[in-house]
C-alpha cells in the first residue's frame, strides 16, 4: 500500500496498463516530455517510449480521430483531451463515431477507447476548463461515463475503463487531484464499471452523487450525524449507465433520497436518478426527493466560482428539508 | 536600395502565384482517349486495362440500376455516382484488398469492389443492419455520413498499419466540399505530422449538393491544400482513368515507402442530382455545364483508347452488360430475403454484453417481438 493522492493513483494505473498490454497507447497534447499539464502522464514516455506514449497536434477532432482509426486497427488507445471543457471540438469523434461504431457494424467492430480528462469547478481556470458537461455524453447511447471521488477508485475505475472493449469517457475532477491521499494497493487491482459505491452508511437518508460532490456529501454527513440523522452516501462511480439497483435498495431502506450534482440543473445525471426512483420506488419515499445543483447559468467568472458551486451547507439544508418534509 | 519585386517578400500576389505553379492538372489521355502524356501511362496489362473498362461499366449500371430501384421505392438513400467511374474505380484500383478503405456515402462502388456484396451495399441504402456486418477480413468501413469525419479516421488507421509495420495504407475518400471541414484540415496535418500510410483523395465533382466548388475556398486547386500539411498535393483529370490510376499507384507508394501521406484532387462530375432525395441539380447547374462534362465521359474516352487498341468491342460489351444486368437482379433477390430487423438486435450491440439498464429494455424488446 502507498499513500497516494489521485493524480498518483491515476499515473500508477496508466504505468500498468503500459505495462500489461502492449497494444496500450496514450497521446494528447502535451501527454509526452512534459506528462500532461497536470502530470498524469509523468515519466511514462521516458519508460514507455515514444511509440506509445506521443504528443498530437493541438486538434481534438484529430485525436478522436487517431483514437477510431488505431482501434480499428487492434489498438487500445488511451487518448487525453488536456480539459473537458474542449470537448465541443471532438463531439462527433466520440458520440457520433466511436459510439455508434459496434452498432453500426452490427457487433463486428469494437471501440476500446479510454478518453482520459480533466474537469470541475474550484481551481480557479479560465472559461470552459471547469464544466461539468457529463450529461453531454452521459445521453449518448453506446458509450460510458465514467467519474472517480478518491483515489482507490479512480485507479481501479480507470483499470477496468481501458480493459473494457466499448468506449468510456474517464472523467477526473481536478479538485480532487491533489486535495487528499488515500491508501492505495500497489499493482493490479480493478473496480466495477457500471456498479455505484456506497460510501457512507445510514439509515434515514440517501444521498446519490458522484466526483467531487461526494467529498462534499461525506462532509455533509458527519455535520447531519450531529444532528441525530443517519445519511447514506451512494457514489454512482459510471454515471452513465446508472445503477439503479445499488440506488433502490438504499432508497427503499432510508425512505428519502437528495440528489447531489456539481453541474447545471437543466437535464442532468441527478434528475435521471429522480426519475428512476419516482419510477421504481415512489411508494417507498416519505418526502419529495431533494435536489442540490448548480443554477442553470453558464459556468460563473472565476470570482464567482465558490458562490455557484454547490457545497456541504447547500446539502445540508436540502437534507434537513427533506427530513423535516411532512 | 531597390528591392528587385521577384525577392521581395512582402509581394504576396508573387507568392500565390507561386504556389499556384505547383498544382498543374494531370492528365494522361483526352477526352478521344488519346494519349497525351507518353511518360505516365501505368504499367497495366491488356488483362488489367479491359478489367478497369469493366468495373467502369459495372458502375455505371449499378448507378443505372440503383436510380431505377430509389425511384421505385426499393432503395433507401442513394447518391449517384455517373460520371465518376474513373474517379472512383480507377483510384481503388490501385489498391489492394488488406488497404483500408474509409469512404463517404457517394463511394459505394469501391466498397463493393473491395469485397463488400452488393446485396449488403443495397440492404445499407435500405437501413438495415445486415448491410454492414463485415466480417473481420474486410479492410473497410461503413459509408461516413459526416462530411470529412472518415479523414481523421484514416489518419488513425494509416498510423495504425504504420506501427505494425503492415505494407499497407489507408485510402478515403471526401468531395469539394469536404475539403472545407475542420476534419479535412485535421485529417491530413495528423497524417502528415505522424508520416502515417494514406491517401487522401477529394473527388472535386464540382458541387456541395448546390453550391459550387469556387464558393468552398479561395484556394485555386484543392490538391494545394495539403502544402499547408507539409505533404504531396496533386490534381488529376478526374475523368481520365490512366491518369488517377497513375497518381493512385505513384501516392500508394509514396506512403508505403514512408514518407507519408499524399492529397489527390481528382477533377470529376456527376452527371446527376446530389442524391434521390429531392435533389434537382437543374435549380444551381446550366444545361451547357451538363453538356460540356458529357462529353469529358471517362467510359467514352476509355472504350476509344481499348477499341483503338483492339481490346474492346461492340459485341463484348453488350456480353458484360448483359451479365452485370442479372448479377444485379439477383442482388435485389437476395436483399430482399433479409429478415425483418429486431430491436432487440440492435440493443445487444449497444455494448460488448447489455449493461443492466440495456437489459431492462431487451427482456421488453424481446416480449414485444415474441422471442
Amino acid at each position: 500500500m502507498a499513500n497516494l493522492t489521485m493524480i498518483q493513483a491515476i499515473t500508477e494505473a496508466l504505468d500498468i496498463a503500459l505495462e500489461r498490454d502492449e497494444n496500450t497507447l496514450i497521446f494528447g497534447e502535451d501527454v509526452g516530455v512534459n506528462g500532461g499539464v497536470f502530470r498524469a502522464t509523468d515519466g511514462l514516455q521516458a519508460k514507455y517510449g515514444e511509440d506509445r506514449v506521443f504528443d498530437t497536434p493541438l486538434a481534438e477532432s484529430g485525436i478522436g480521430g487517431l483514437a477510431i482509426g488505431l482501434a480499428l486497427e487492434k489498438f487500445r488507445p488511451i487518448p487525453e483531451i488536456q480539459f473537458f471543457g474542449f470537448v465541443f471540438e471532438v463531439m462527433d469523434s466520440i458520440v457520433v463515431q466511436m459510439a455508434r461504431m459496434r452498432y453500426r457494424l452490427g457487433g463486428t467492430r469494437e471501440m476500446p477507447i479510454t478518453i482520459r480528462s480533466p474537469f470541475g469547478g474550484g481551481v480557479h481556470t479560465p472559461e470552459l476548463h471547469a464544466d461539468s458537461l457529463e450529461s453531454l455524453i452521459a445521453h449518448s447511447p453506446g458509450i460510458r461515463v465514467v467519474i472517480p471521488s478518491n483515489p482507490y477508485d479512480a485507479k481501479g475505475l480507470l483499470l477496468s475503463s481501458i480493459e473494457s472493449n466499448d468506449p468510456v469517457v474517464f472523467l477526473e475532477h481536478m479538485k480532487l487531484y491533489r486535495s487528499f491521499r488515500e491508501e492505495v494497493p500497489e499493482g493490479y487491482y480493478t473496480v466495477p464499471l457500471d456498479k455505484a459505491g456506497i460510501s457512507h452508511e445510514g439509515n434515514d437518508v440517501t444521498i446519490v452523487t458522484y466526483g467531487y460532490m461526494v467529498r462534499e456529501a461525506l462532509k455533509a454527513a458527519e455535520t447531519l450525524k450531529g444532528q441525530g440523522v443517519s445519511v447514506e452516501v451512494i457514489d454512482l462511480r459510471t454515471v452513465s449507465p446508472i445503477d439503479i439497483d445499488t440506488i433502490v435498495a438504499s432508497v427503499e431502506k432510508t425512505g428519502r433520497l437528495v440528489v447531489v450534482q456539481e453541474a447545471q440543473r437543466q437535464a442532468g445525471v441527478g434528475a435521471t436518478v429522480m426519475a428512476e426512483i419516482a419510477e421504481r420506488a415512489i411508494l417507498n419515499l416519505k418526502a419529495p426527493i431533494g435536489r442540490v445543483a448548480a443554477p442553470d447559468t453558464v459556468y460563473p467568472f472565476g470570482l464567482a466560482e465558490n458562490d455557484w458551486l454547490p457545497n456541504e451547507e447547500d446539502i445540508v439544508n436540502k437534507v434537513l428539508e427533506v427530513m423535516n418534509f411532512d | 536600395m531597390t528591392r528587385r519585386k521577384k525577392n521581395n517578400p512582402l509581394d504576396f500576389e508573387a507568392q500565390l502565384k507561386s504556389v499556384d505553379a505547383n498544382f498543374p492538372f494531370v492528365q494522361v489521355m483526352d477526352e478521344t482517349g488519346k494519349i497525351v502524356n507518353e511518360d505516365l501511362v501505368p504499367e497495366l496489362s491488356d488483362e488489367q486495362l479491359v478489367e478497369l473498362f469493366s468495373d467502369m461499366l459495372w458502375s455505371r449500371a449499378l448507378n443505372d440500376r440503383s436510380t431505377t430501384l430509389a425511384r421505385q421505392g426499393r432503395l433507401g438513400f442513394f447518391a449517384p455516382t455517373a460520371g465518376q467511374e474513373a474517379s472512383q474505380l480507377a483510384s481503388h484500383f490501385a489498391f489492394e484488398k488488406e488497404d483500408v478503405l474509409l469512404p463517404g456515402y457517394r463511394d459505394i462502388p469501391q466498397l463493393i469492389k473491395h469485397g463488400l456484396p452488393v446485396s449488403k451495399a443495397f440492404l445499407w441504402s435500405r437501413g438495415h443492419i445486415e448491410g454492414t456486418k463485415y466480417p473481420e477480413d474486410f479492410h473497410a468501413i461503413p459509408p461516413q455520413i459526416i462530411i470529412g469525419a472518415q479523414y481523421v479516421q484514416a489518419a488513425g488507421v494509416g498510423l495504425g498499419l504504420k506501427k505494425r509495420g503492415k505494407q499497407n495504407v489507408a485510402f478515403t475518400y471526401t468531395g469539394d466540399g469536404g475539403s472545407s471541414q475542420g476534419d479535412f484540415y485535421e485529417g491530413i496535418n495528423f497524417a502528415g505530422a505522424f508520416k502515417a500510410n494514406v491517401v487522401f483523395y477529394i473527388q472535386n465533382n464540382g458541387y456541395a449538393i448546390s453550391t459550387p466548388r469556387d464558393k468552398q475556398t479561395a484556394a485555386t486547386t484543392l490538391a494545394q491544400k495539403a502544402v499547408a500539411a507539409g505533404i504531396p498535393g496533386i490534381q488529376v483529370d478526374g475523368m481520365d482513368p490512366l491518369a488517377v490510376y497513375a497518381v493512385s499507384k505513384a501516392a500508394r507508394d509514396w506512403a508505403l515507402a514512408g514518407n507519408g501521406p499524399v492529397v489527390i484532387e481528382t477533377i470529376t462530375s456527376r452527371f446527376g442530382p446530389h442524391s434521390l432525395s429531392g435533389d434537382d441539380p437543374k435549380r444551381y447547374r446550366t444545361q451547357a455545364s451538363f453538356e460540356e462534362w458529357d462529353k469529358k465521359d471517362p467510359l467514352i474516352r476509355f472504350r476509344n483508347y481499348l477499341t483503338e487498341k483492339g481490346l474492346w468491342d461492340e459485341e463484348k460489351e453488350v456480353a458484360l452488360m448483359e451479365k452485370i444486368d442479372g448479377e444485379l437482379q439477383e442482388a435485389v433477390k437476395e436483399a430482399d430475403k433479409a429478415p425483418k430487423q429486431k430491436i432487440s438486435e440492435f440493443l445487444e450491440v449497444m455494448f460488448e454484453e447489455p449493461t443492466n439498464t440495456i437489459k431492462e429494455q431487451l427482456a421488453e424488446y424481446k416480449a414485444k417481438e415474441g422471442q
